[in-house]
């Protein structure tokens, strides 16, 4: 009986729940070990061993110890590719290249904006911290630019990379979760016909809920 | 057998990043130049290869690919059997290369990329360095490599022995910030500065920069 893989990291975070997202559709058992970052956990030299940027998650399986949230989860897709969704990560070359394609978009292009906007709506007031309605502007004119691009896309495919729910669609849900039922900038989303109903469909997955019973949780 | 083709332009460093994969693949390919002063990355035929007007693009038969980053592991994956390997088939091995690959990717490339734009874009193209985003982006980048030197004070390259895509990514901005202020942030680092110096200086990077000197 395998032991259960380690993931360091509060669910709440964006990165921390996309690696969760993945060990729930891949069926891997996991370990959630709590990091108080309001204590400053995460910059101690115990956690920098496991992440020498001071950042969640971090993560362990079986001798090795990464971090990256989607490096984490392609490895797990790599390591466990018989158990849970097979198709995660696609079964060819040419479907993974695919799927790399739009989890790259998704890192460089939609994460900037909206993980800003995700940290000025969501955290700041929590932290009580100013927002600052100059770069909540200028990153939604950037989400939407991107957006826009996707609405385009989402024609033509059911998820971003094909006809199949992906790690690159996954890799979407911890920021446009916050985004659409934690701030008023949902119909970003919900206003384009075809990112609307691709949202809907995406965060209906099982493992989604599950994410999101664990943030509400904690 | 169709020949590949790298869609993109040899200013760009996302361009370079694939090409100078294909070199160290030892890969046949065919550059076509994206003329970007005209706005031909934002017209239809160019968006039919990448809906984000961005490049590079690249096509080989059938396939069409953007983002260099999925491009490169595409090309190392495809022909693994072919050059330099570039990664690891072992899944222990390679997760700690996709970690540092991601490294670059999220920690290094944004901060980095707003250097090279200021201190090495701008001035090519006639434009005006903003000191202050010059100012802001220093001190971080100095952070980057401040884990960077840990990192390399215990390993040869960023993934463990052997040089891979985790290091072969960012040489294209590595040699932007050569010979810029930035530069002093790399040799401050004695284990950066020697692996700044091996990964700029081999073959396949020095055919890229040959083809800057053609076109």
């Amino acid at each position: 009986m395998a032991t259960p893989v380690k993931v360091y990291g509060p669910p709440m975070s964006t990165a921390v729940s996309r690696v969760l997202a993945c060990l729930y559709e891949k069926n891997v058992e996991f370990e959630l070990i709590s990091i108080n970052m309001s204590k400053g956990e995460h910059k101690k030299p115990e956690f920098l061993k496991l992440q020498p940027f001071g950042q969640v998650p971090a993560f362990e399986d079986e001798g090795i110890s990464i971090f990256e949230s989607r490096a984490i989860c392609r490895y797990v897709c790599d390591k466990y590719a018989d158990k849970g969704n097979k198709g995660l990560y696609g079964t060819n070359p040419l479907a993974k290249a695919s799927i790399d394609q739009w989890i790259e978009a998704e890192g460089q292009s939609f994460n900037p904006p909206s993980s800003t906007l995700v940290f000025q709506l969501a955290f700041a007031p929590r932290m009580n911290i100013k927002q600052d309605k100059v770069v909540i502007r200028q990153n939604e004119e950037k989400l939407s630019k991107v957006l826009d691009i996707y609405e385009k896309r989402l024609g033509e495919a059911r998820f971003l990379a094909g006809d199949e729910f992906s790690l690159a669609d996954l890799s979407h849900l911890p920021n446009t979760q916050y985004l659409v039922s934690g701030t008023d900038k949902g119909n970003l989303f919900t206003s384009r016909e075809n990112v609307g109903r691709w949202w809907d469909e995406i965060s209906s997955q099982d493992s989604w809920k599950k994410v999101v019973d664990l943030q509400k949780g904690t | 057998m169709a020949a590949i083709k790298a869609h993109g332009s040899l200013i760009s460093t996302a361009t370079n990043r694939v090409l100078v994969t294909l070199y160290e693949k030892e890969l046949e390919f065919e550059f076509v130049s994206v003329d970007m002063s005209t706005g031909e990355h934002k017209k239809d035929h160019f968006l039919s290869l990448n809906p984000f007007g961005q490049v590079p693009a690249l096509e080989h038969g059938d396939l069409k690919l953007f983002e260099s980053r999925a491009i490169t592991k595409y090309v190392a994956y495809e022909y693994a059997n072919k050059g330099t390997q570039l990664i690891h088939q072992d899944s222990k091995k390679m997760a700690i290369t996709l970690v540092w690959m991601e490294v670059e990717a999220q920690q290094y490339d944004p901060v980095a990329s707003k250097l090279v734009w200021e201190l090495g874009i701008k001035p090519l193209v006639g434009m005006v360095t903003d000191k202050a985003i010059v100012e802001e982006n220093e001190p971080k980048l100095a952070k980057v490599l401040d884990v960077y030197e840990n990192r390399l004070a215990h390993s040869k390259y960023l993934g463990g022995d052997c040089f891979t895509l985790a290091d072969l990514h960012h040489v294209p901005t590595l040699q932007y910030l050569l010979g810029t202020q930035s530069q002093k942030l790399f040799d401050s680092r004695p284990h950066v500065s020697a692996w700044v110096a091996d990964i700029t200086a081999r073959p396949a990077w020095l055919k890229v920069q040959a083809m800057r000197n053609k076109h």
